[in-house]
C-alpha cells in the first residue's frame, strides 16, 4: 500500500470517560476513495471514535493526521480541518430555525466566506444531489426523518470534504425511511467519496464497505474485507454478528 | 364640561411632551437591554469561570437592587466619583442595567432549551464557537425568549415612570406638575394611567405580530 | 470623617427603615393574597359579570405604573374619599397590595387551571357542592402548585416597596436618602443600602425555598395531573 493515497491516519487513539476506557489505542489508515464501516455492539466507542477524529471530543492520547497534517493539537486551526471532515449525525442536528437551503448554505457563507449567490448555487446543487431540490424552502420540522438526514448529508457535502464521517445515519429513522438515506450513501461510495461509517445496517455495510472493522470494548477486534469477515469469523462475537448477517 | 375642557386644553398638551420623553427613554433603553442581556446570558452559559461569575453577579445585583435606588446611585451617587450624568442619561443607563439583567434570564433559559446537537453540528462544519453562538444558538434562543422579552418590555414602559424621581419630566412627571398646579389628581393620574395602558396594549399586540412574523414552523415559541 | 463611624451612628435610623420596608412587604403580600386568591377563583368559576370585574381589575392594576398608582391613590382617591389623613405607609401598603393582587390573581388562576377537570368531577360525585369542592379539593392543590410562582412575588414586591419613597413613606430608601442629604456622602450610603436590599432579597428567597421544600408532597408537581 503506497502512502501517498492515504487521506486519514489514526494512531493510538485513546479516550476514557471517568474510569471507563472507551477507546484503547485505536489505529488505522484510510485511503482515498475507501469506505470503512465500523460495526459492533452499542457502547463500544464507535461514535466516540468518529468524534475524536474531528476533535469534537478531545482524545486523551494518540494522533490523527489528515493529508499528513496533524489534526490533534491543531489549536485554532481545528476549524479548518473540521471544514474538510464532513459529519452526519444520528439525530441529523439540522439547524431548526433555517430552511433546508439555508442549512446547507450557512457554513459556506460563514466558514468558507462564499458570496450569497455562489453559496446558493452550491447549496442547490447539493440538495439536487440528494434529490431534495424541491424541499429547499422547507424547515426541518416540515421534513420527514429521511429527508432531514439527506439535507444534513447535503450540508456536509457542500463543504467539499476530503472525508465523510457517518455516525449511525439511519438509527433514528423509521425502517421504511432508511432506504432513501442508504441509497444516497451508496451513491457517494460509488463516486469515490472517502467515508467512515458507523452503522448497525449489516447488510448495507457488507455491500458497500471496502473494509469492515468490528469493534468491541474500545478496540478493533477484527478487520478485513467484508468477504473475509463473513467467511472466517475469528472471534465469537464476530461470528454472532456474521450469523446475523446470514439471516438477513 | 369643565373637566373635559381641562383635559383637552391643559392636560393633554402638557402630557404630549412628557409622552415623547417617555418614548425616547424606552427606545434608548430597550435595544441595549436585549443586546446586553444576550451577552450576559451567553457569558453565563458558555463563558469561562470568571465570565460566569461576573454574569451571575451582574444579574444578582441588578435584579436585587431596587430600580429607584439604582437611579439614585447613577444620578446622585456617581458625581462623587467624578461622573456627572444628565437625568436622562442616568435613567436610560439604569433601565438598561435592570432590563438586561431580567432579559438575560429569559435568554439563558431559551439557550439551555436548544438541543446540544445543534452546537456540535455547527462545530463539525468548521464554525468557531462564536460563529455557532451567533448563527445557530442566538437566532433560535431569541425567538424562544420573545414572550419573556415582551414581558420585560412592558415592565420597562411602566418603570420608565421612575425617571421622574430623578427629575426627568416624562409622562408621569408632566402629569404630576399639572395635577399639583391645578389640584386635579384624580383626572390627571387616570388619564396618565390610560396612556400607559394604551402603550402596554399596543406593545402586546405588536409583540404578537412580531412573534408570528419570525415564527419558524415546528419551533416552539417558549410559551408554556 | 470616618465612614464606618457614620454608618454605625445612623444604623438604628436605617434599622427602623428596614422594619418599615419589611412591614410594607408583608402587608403587600398579605393584601395581595387576600385579593388575588378570590379574584382568581372568580376568574375561573365566577359568572360573567364577576369575570368581567376581575378582568378589569387585573388589566388596570397590571397596566399602570406603580408610581402612577401611588400618586393616584395618595393624592387623588384617598383625599376624595375623605381619607386624606391616612398615613403614607397605609396607602403604600394598600396600593402595593392591590398592585400585587393583580399579579397574584394571574398566578393562582394558572395554578387552578392546571388542575385536571377530573378532580372537580370526583369531588362532585362524592356529593360535595361546587364551593366545597373548590375549598377542599381544588384550592389545597392549587396553592401548592402556585407556591413557586408566588415565591417569585417576594423579590418583586421587596424592590417595589422602594417606590413608596415617592409618597413619603419612611422606608429604607427614604431613610438612606435622608442620611445622604445630611452627611453629604452619597455613594457609600446608597451602596450600603443596596447591600441591605440584596441581603433581604437573598434571605427571603432562601426562606421561601425552605417553605416550598417543607410543604411539598412527593410526586406532586405543577402539571403532574
Amino acid at each position: 500500500m503506497t502512502t501517498d493515497d492515504t487521506i486519514l491516519r489514526v494512531e493510538g487513539l485513546a479516550k476514557s470517560f471517568g474510569t471507563t476506557e472507551v477507546l484503547k489505542e485505536i489505529s488505522f489508515t484510510v485511503r482515498k476513495g475507501e469506505t470503512k464501516a465500523f460495526i459492533g455492539p452499542s457502547g463500544t466507542g464507535k461514535s466516540t471514535l468518529l468524534r475524536c477524529i474531528n476533535q469534537l471530543i478531545v482524545p486523551d492520547r494518540g494522533r490523527v493526521y489528515l493529508h499528513g497534517e496533524e489534526v490533534t493539537h491543531a489549536g485554532a486551526k481545528i476549524n479548518q480541518y473540521r471544514a474538510k471532515i464532513g459529519m452526519v449525525f444520528q439525530n441529523f442536528n439540522l439547524f431548526d430555525h433555517l430552511t433546508a437551503l439555508r442549512n446547507v448554505e450557512i457554513a459556506l457563507l460563514k466558514v468558507k466566506g462564499m458570496k450569497e449567490g455562489e453559496a446558493r448555487e452550491k447549496a442547490l446543487f447539493e440538495l439536487r444531489r440528494v434529490g431534495l431540490e424541491d424541499r429547499a424552502d422547507h424547515y426541518p420540522a416540515q421534513l420527514s426523518g429521511g429527508q432531514a438526514q439527506r439535507v444534513s448529508i447535503a450540508r456536509a457535502l457542500a463543504m467539499d470534504p476530503d472525508v465523510m464521517l457517518f455516525d449511525e445515519p439511519t438509527s433514528a429513522l423509521d425502517p421504511e425511511l432508511t432506504g432513501e438515506v442508504l441509497e444516497v450513501i451508496r451513491e457517494l461510495a460509488q463516486n469515490g467519496m472517502t467515508m467512515l461509517i458507523v452503522t448497525h445496517e449489516m447488510r448495507f455495510a457488507l455491500s458497500i464497505a471496502d473494509e469492515i472493522c468490528f469493534m468491541e470494548h474500545g478496540t478493533i477486534l477484527e478487520r478485513g474485507p467484508p468477504a473475509d469477515l463473513r467467511d472466517s469469523p475469528a472471534f465469537e462475537r464476530t461470528r454472532q454478528f456474521a450469523g446475523r448477517f446470514a439471516e438477513l | 364640561m369643565d373637566q373635559l375642557a381641562f383635559i383637552a386644553d391643559i392636560l393633554l398638551p402638557a402630557l404630549w411632551g412628557g409622552l415623547l420623553v417617555t418614548l425616547q427613554l424606552i427606545a434608548a433603553a430597550a435595544p441595549f437591554g436585549v443586546l446586553i442581556g444576550a451577552g450576559i446570558a451567553v457569558g453565563r452559559v458558555y463563558g469561562s469561570r470568571p465570565v460566569q461569575y461576573f454574569s451571575r453577579a451582574y444579574v444578582a445585583f441588578f435584579k436585587g437592587c431596587p430600580l429607584l435606588l439604582l437611579l439614585f446611585i447613577l444620578y446622585f451617587g456617581l458625581p462623587s466619583a467624578g461622573i456627572s450624568l444628565s437625568p436622562f442619561t442616568a435613567s436610560v443607563l439604569g433601565f438598561i442595567f435592570c432590563n438586561s439583567a431580567y432579559d438575560s434570564e429569559y435568554i439563558r433559559g431559551a439557550i439551555k432549551s436548544i438541543r446540544e446537537g445543534q452546537f456540535t453540528a455547527g462545530l463539525a462544519l468548521g464554525m468557531t464557537r462564536g460563529q455557532v453562538i451567533r448563527n445557530v444558538i442566538l437566532p433560535q434562543a431569541l425567538r424562544r425568549a420573545i414572550p419573556g422579552l415582551v414581558n420585560e418590555f412592558v415592565y420597562l414602559i411602566k418603570y420608565s415612570s421612575l425617571a421622574y424621581m430623578i427629575t426627568v419630566i416624562e409622562l408621569t412627571g408632566a402629569g404630576k406638575m399639572v395635577a399639583t398646579r391645578y389640584f386635579t389628581y384624580n383626572e390627571t393620574f387616570l388619564v396618565i394611567g390610560l396612556v400607559y395602558l394604551s402603550l402596554v396594549t399596543v406593545t402586546t399586540i405588536g409583540a404578537h405580530l412580531l412573534e408570528r412574523r419570525v415564527a419558524v414552523p415546528g419551533m416552539a415559541s417558549g410559551r408554556h | 470623617m470616618d465612614l464606618a463611624a457614620i454608618l454605625i451612628s445612623w444604623f438604628p435610623f436605617l434599622l427602623t427603615g428596614i422594619v418599615a420596608t419589611l412591614g410594607l412587604v408583608f402587608a403587600a403580600l398579605g393584601v395581595g393574597f387576600v385579593i388575588g386568591l378570590p379574584a382568581a377563583i372568580g376568574q375561573v368559576y365566577g359568572s360573567g359579570p364577576v369575570r368581567f370585574l376581575v378582568n378589569v381589575y387585573v388589566w388596570f392594576f397590571r397596566g399602570l405604573p406603580l408610581l402612577v398608582l401611588l400618586f393616584l391613590f395618595y393624592f387623588g382617591i384617598f383625599p376624595a374619599l375623605g381619607l386624606g389623613d391616612v398615613s403614607p405607609f397605609v396607602v403604600g401598603a394598600i396600593v402595593l397590595g392591590l398592585h400585587g393582587g393583580a399579579y397574584q390573581a394571574e398566578i393562582f388562576r394558572g395554578a387552578i387551571l392546571s388542575i385536571g377537570e377530573g378532580q372537580m368531577t370526583a369531588a362532585r360525585t362524592l356529593g360535595m357542592n361546587r364551593m366545597q369542592a373548590i375549598r377542599h379539593v381544588i384550592l389545597p392543590q392549587a396553592l401548592l402548585i402556585a407556591l413557586p410562582g408566588w415565591s417569585n412575588e417576594y423579590p418583586t414586591v421587596l424592590t417595589d416597596t422602594s417606590i413608596c419613597y415617592a409618597i413619603g413613606v419612611t422606608e429604607l430608601l427614604t431613610r438612606a436618602s435622608v442620611i445622604v442629604s445630611t452627611e453629604y456622602i452619597a455613594m457609600p450610603i446608597y451602596l450600603a443600602c443596596a447591600g441591605i436590599y440584596l441581603v433581604l432579597n437573598y434571605t427571603g428567597i432562601k426562606a421561601l425555598h425552605l417553605l416550598e421544600k417543607r410543604v411539598s408532597i412527593p410526586g406532586f408537581e405543577a402539571g403532574s395531573n
